[in-house]
């Protein structure tokens, strides 16, 4: 089977003289998988991030999705397998102020090209999926932190992507809401959706299924090989 | 493109629909209305100006239009020309019996300053102080030729011709201060009767400074010869130019050069073409404005772009191309200026029916100029978003990530 992202010797590095963010990583995730991404901050994890979401390109190595090359992608057909095939989730929310919750998981859909009406009837089905069916019309500073980080991850799933990313997704919550963040993460994760969360919460990423450590740019530890890369 | 392009179905790209491009481009401006408002009024003040310079300036135009069919252009007039050399040479007596017999004339008619004479209000006046005004004979038909009307009173007619009566110009009524017919003026050393007097007369200016009366009496009482200094002709239209040519040999046959000949409605049309050299200053004016409004969109695009870093990394997210993003800041470049393109139509409409409205013209924007002006802010809304728009699509995707 084709997995869903290989990386191999991915290399990123910044600005002159160069800065190296990713010192050769390789590490493959299949579908279906639930990862976590630990490291300390400045280890290159959201620069992973960045690289397998296709926000970011590699200076050297190779990024695979669903077996296709990226590097040979333009920056349209990147745009389009972003708005196809990956929803991302921030650990600022980064909700549209003065938009309704609907509006905003609707922006979801904006560049397939689905209709506004389309795109409104599945924002309330995104809603309802994570547990807000009851706050369409709420502002997101009528919102608690928990609902607003909701409201994002129903934006990043209401086209259904096979994968979704998620950069520190309860980085800015209590831990009540943080919990229930978790949950949801898992339910969508059971529902079918590939997940890599980036994470240095050691206790949220004890109780995913796979954990791959990060450190000065090196993959360290990955518990599905148990093997330092 | 690589081969996976090709691969691709049209259902696998990323797309944004132009109504909702439209729907995002005025969604930056809704969310800061003073910024888009005051950018936008740049534009306006400069388009405004624009439009109300050629809205005021076809008014007045067209106001000149509607007094020139209501007087005609076809009156000419005849005086005595100075002379290269020597003594002036007066109009004959009968300057305008002969030029009746000119075919093409319509109607002539003349008058004769009297220079010996003067009017004031009472016999306490000073006599120094003539105010200007000049005392004028004139014949009975002078009106009619003239397209002048009577405000308050009557005309001269064959029985107040021989009488010391007047009939004054508008602007010698104001400065004897004469308002109604039956008040006594002191004319030529005796009172003498207003029996009219008249409107401004746009084709013989010289008429509303002069206090007229009849040629039996000036002839009678006051020594006048006969000799006119001013002829009036309403001349056909079609043969105007070769008729004015033929009234300095009427008039004089030896000596036609004597004569000067004008028409009075060139005078007005040459005040118009004057303002009209004008009015292409004020629009110079004017475009500079909009293009001070201009750099001011273009400025407020560029700190939006700035701004909104995070905005735009999560449009690229969720899947925006670069062009989507540009697009997206031109198209907010464009909504505002033309926000400012409409309004400043609006505001340079008012300011024409503002000032006809006092002048007592009629309106005049041409639609054109409406169109034109609505137009090129799109134009400068298009120039001034295009480096902002540019730089936004160079944003990185990874903006939202790493804010």
């Amino acid at each position: 089977m084709t997995p869903l992202i290989r990386l191999t010797d991915v290399v990123r590095s910044f600005g002159s003289p160069p800065v190296t963010a990713l010192a050769g990583v390789n590490l493959t995730i299949d579908e279906g998988e639930f990862v976590a991404i630990v490291g300390a901050s400045g280890s290159g994890k959201s620069t992973l991030l960045n690289v397998i979401g296709t926000l970011d390109r590699p200076t050297s190595g190779r990024i695979a999705i669903d077996g296709v090359d990226t590097s040979a992608l333009s920056d349209a057909e990147l745009s389009a397998l972003r708005s196809r095939r990956m929803g991302f989730v921030f650990q600022q929310f980064h909700l549209r102020e003065g938009v309704t919750a609907l509006e905003n998981v609707a922006d979801g859909l904006l560049y397939t090209g689905t209709r506004r009406p389309e795109r409104r009837h599945r924002a309330r089905e995104a809603l309802d999926r994570v547990g807000l069916g009851h706050r369409l019309g709420h502002l997101p500073h009528q919102l608690s932190g928990g609902e607003r980080q909701r409201v994002a991850i129903a934006r990043a799933v209401i086209g259904h992507p096979p994968l979704l990313l998620a950069d520190e997704p309860t980085g800015n919550l209590d831990s009540r809401s943080g919990e229930s963040i978790v949950e949801l993460l898992h339910s969508l994760h059971t529902a079918g959706t590939s997940i890599v969360v980036i994470t240095h919460d050691v206790a949220l990423a004890a109780r995913l299924p796979r954990r791959v450590s990060i450190s000065d740019g090196i993959v360290l530890t990955d518990s599905a090989s148990g093997a330092a890369a | 493109m690589s081969a996976t392009s090709g691969r691709r179905p049209p259902s696998d790209t990323s797309r944004l629909r132009p109504a909702d491009l439209l729907s995002l481009g005025s969604a930056g401006l809704r969310a800061k209305p003073a910024r888009a408002i005051l950018s936008a009024l740049g534009i306006a003040i400069g388009v405004a100006a624009m439009v109300a310079v050629l809205g005021i300036s076809t008014s007045s135009q067209a106001r000149l239009n509607e007094q020139l069919a209501v007087l005609g252009t076809n009156l000419l007039t005849a005086t005595v020309a100075p002379p290269s050399s020597g003594d002036p040479i007066p109009l004959p007596v009968n300057a305008t019996d002969r030029l009746a017999r000119l075919p093409g004339i319509e109607v002539t008619s003349s008058v004769a300053d009297l220079p010996e004479l003067s009017v004031y209000r009472s016999s306490y006046s000073d006599p120094a102080r003539t105010g200007g005004l000049t005392v004028t004979a004139a014949e009975l038909n002078l009106l009619d030729t003239v397209a002048g009307t009577v405000r308050t009173g009557a005309w001269l007619n064959q029985a107040t011709a021989a009488f010391p009566t007047t009939v004054l110009g508008a602007s010698a009524a104001a400065r004897l201060g004469v308002t109604e017919a039956g008040t006594l003026v002191w004319l030529g050393g005796r009172n003498t009767t207003v029996v009219g007097i008249l409107d401004p007369v746009p084709l013989a200016p010289e008429l509303d400074v002069a206090a007229l009366i009849g040629i039996p009496v000036a002839g009678a009482d006051y020594a006048f010869a006969g000799n006119p200094t001013k002829l009036y002709q309403r001349v056909d239209d079609s043969v105007i130019q070769r008729v004015r040519s033929l009234i300095g040999p009427a008039v004089h046959p030896a000596t036609p050069s004597a004569v000067a000949v004008s028409r009075p409605s060139d005078a007005l049309a040459a005040i118009s073409a004057v303002n009209q050299s004008m009015t292409g200053t004020l629009v110079g004016i004017g475009s500079i404005a909009l293009l001070v409004g201009a750099i001011g969109v273009a400025n407020t695009m560029v700190i939006s772009v700035i701004e909104r870093r995070r905005e735009i990394g999560l449009r690229r997210a969720l899947g925006a191309t670069r062009r989507h993003i540009r697009l997206q800041f031109l198209t907010e470049a464009l909504v505002l200026s033309a926000i400012g393109g409409v309004g400043g139509a609006v505001i340079g409409y008012l300011v024409t029916s503002g000032v006809a409205l006092v002048s007592g013209w009629p309106t005049v924007v041409p639609p054109l100029v409406l169109a034109a002006g609505v137009v090129s802010t799109l134009a400068v809304g298009a120039v001034a978003g295009l480096y902002p728009a540019i730089r936004a699509a160079r944003t990185p995707p990874t903006a939202a990530l790493n804010s």
